[in-house]
């Protein structure tokens, strides 16, 4: 692409980075993309529509929401609206990573959203603070493993799905938490972090055990950033970049 | 729900999911400056959304889910990478689980 040479690092390499990066989003995913696939199994999914889901939707909670509700008795809207209800932190993604991809065409940016998962996002943000570029090559290349691993798991959960070994024991179903956790940390440098992050707890703590899940996602972000909005100073700044 | 309902169902979640995922840009990028309080906010994004991905988590856990937590938190602390912080939380994990039941 004649635009991506002006870049400094060649775009191979930075997609090599962003393959290598991918390797513990990959693992700390697995067990619930084969989850995905067994779970859907069970709510009586083909397996077309299984791996459609995860090709197009490509948001593992919101999926897990969707065979929910796929065989309750429930209008198909109210089924989309909860899909959207629990991507809708999404938004609060792209506004805050859109700042600084500048530097990619607008058909970059229209397939790279595309991909936005929670990793995904936290990836970045953690690449721009280290003062590296988020090429679109490093972007891509810790996107398609994630990917193409998400889609292949839930395929191999569809079919495999009774032979899925205890998660429980080998402590499987907690290393998603303790993958978040870690990149929580990584942020530890922020200006109001400690604040942000008690009140993002305690505000989704109250809505996980009074509205419930999966609300208690948007109600905690919101309460976070927030506080970050209303402690920043109101002085506007002369540069923002 | 029908085999057509469901597909239906399907291609609608996955167009309004992607248009969060590219809404938020659409939305900011309207404006030719981003106001400071908006941008406190955005800067709090990370922190604050991921934290609602592991807060229940821990509280809906028992000692063996918070020991492997704090475990991973004092590895980062400590400056550990991401490998280091997922196999010891997940040695820590499945050692507390296997003995205390």
């Amino acid at each position: 692409m004649s635009a991506e040479s002006l870049a400094e690092p060649q775009p191979s390499s930075d997609f090599i980075t962003g393959v290598r990066e991918s390797i513990p989003i990959v693992l700390a995913v697995l067990p619930f993309g084969l989850l995905f696939g067994a779970l859907a199994t069970e709510h009586g999914l083909s397996l077309f529509d299984i791996i459609l889901m995860s090709a197009t939707i490509y948001a593992g909670a919101s999926q897990m929401v969707g065979i929910e509700l796929f065989d309750a008795n429930i209008a198909p809207w109210v089924v989309v609206l909860s899909i959207v209800a629990v991507n809708f932190r999404h938004v609060l993604y792209s506004a805050t990573m859109g700042r600084y991809l500048d530097h990619w065409t607008p058909l970059q940016r229209a397939f790279g959203f595309f991909f936005l998962v929670d990793p995904q996002f936290a990836e970045a943000e953690s690449r721009r603070e280290s003062g590296r570029q988020v090429s679109f090559a490093w972007y891509m290349g810790l996107a398609l493993p994630v990917y193409v691993c998400w889609v292949a798991e839930s395929w191999l959960g569809a079919l495999f799905g009774q032979f899925i070994p205890d998660a429980h024991t080998f402590g499987l179903d907690f290393i998603l938490p303790i993958y978040f956790l870690s990149m929580v940390m990584s942020f530890r440098k922020r200006p109001l972090w400690l604040p942000v992050v008690g009140v993002s707890a305690i505000a989704s703590v109250i809505a996980y055990r009074t509205i419930g899940s999966p609300w208690h996602v948007s109600i905690g972000a919101l309460a976070g950033v927030v506080l970050g909005a209303a402690v920043a100073p109101a002085a506007p700044q002369e540069d923002r970049h | 729900m029908s085999a057509a309902t469901i597909f239906w169902v399907i291609i609608a979640g996955a167009v309004f999911t992607y248009l969060t995922r590219a809404g938020g840009h659409l939305v900011l990028s309207r404006f030719d400056r981003v106001h400071p309080r908006v941008e406190a906010g955005l800067n709090a994004v990370p922190a604050a959304v991921l934290t609602t991905l592991v807060a229940p988590a821990a509280m809906e856990g028992g000692p063996a889910e918070i020991a492997a937590l704090v475990t991973g938190a004092v590895i980062s602390l400590l400056g550990g990478g991401m490998m280091t912080i997922f196999f010891t939380g997940a040695a820590v994990l499945i050692a507390l689980r296997h003995f205390l039941g």
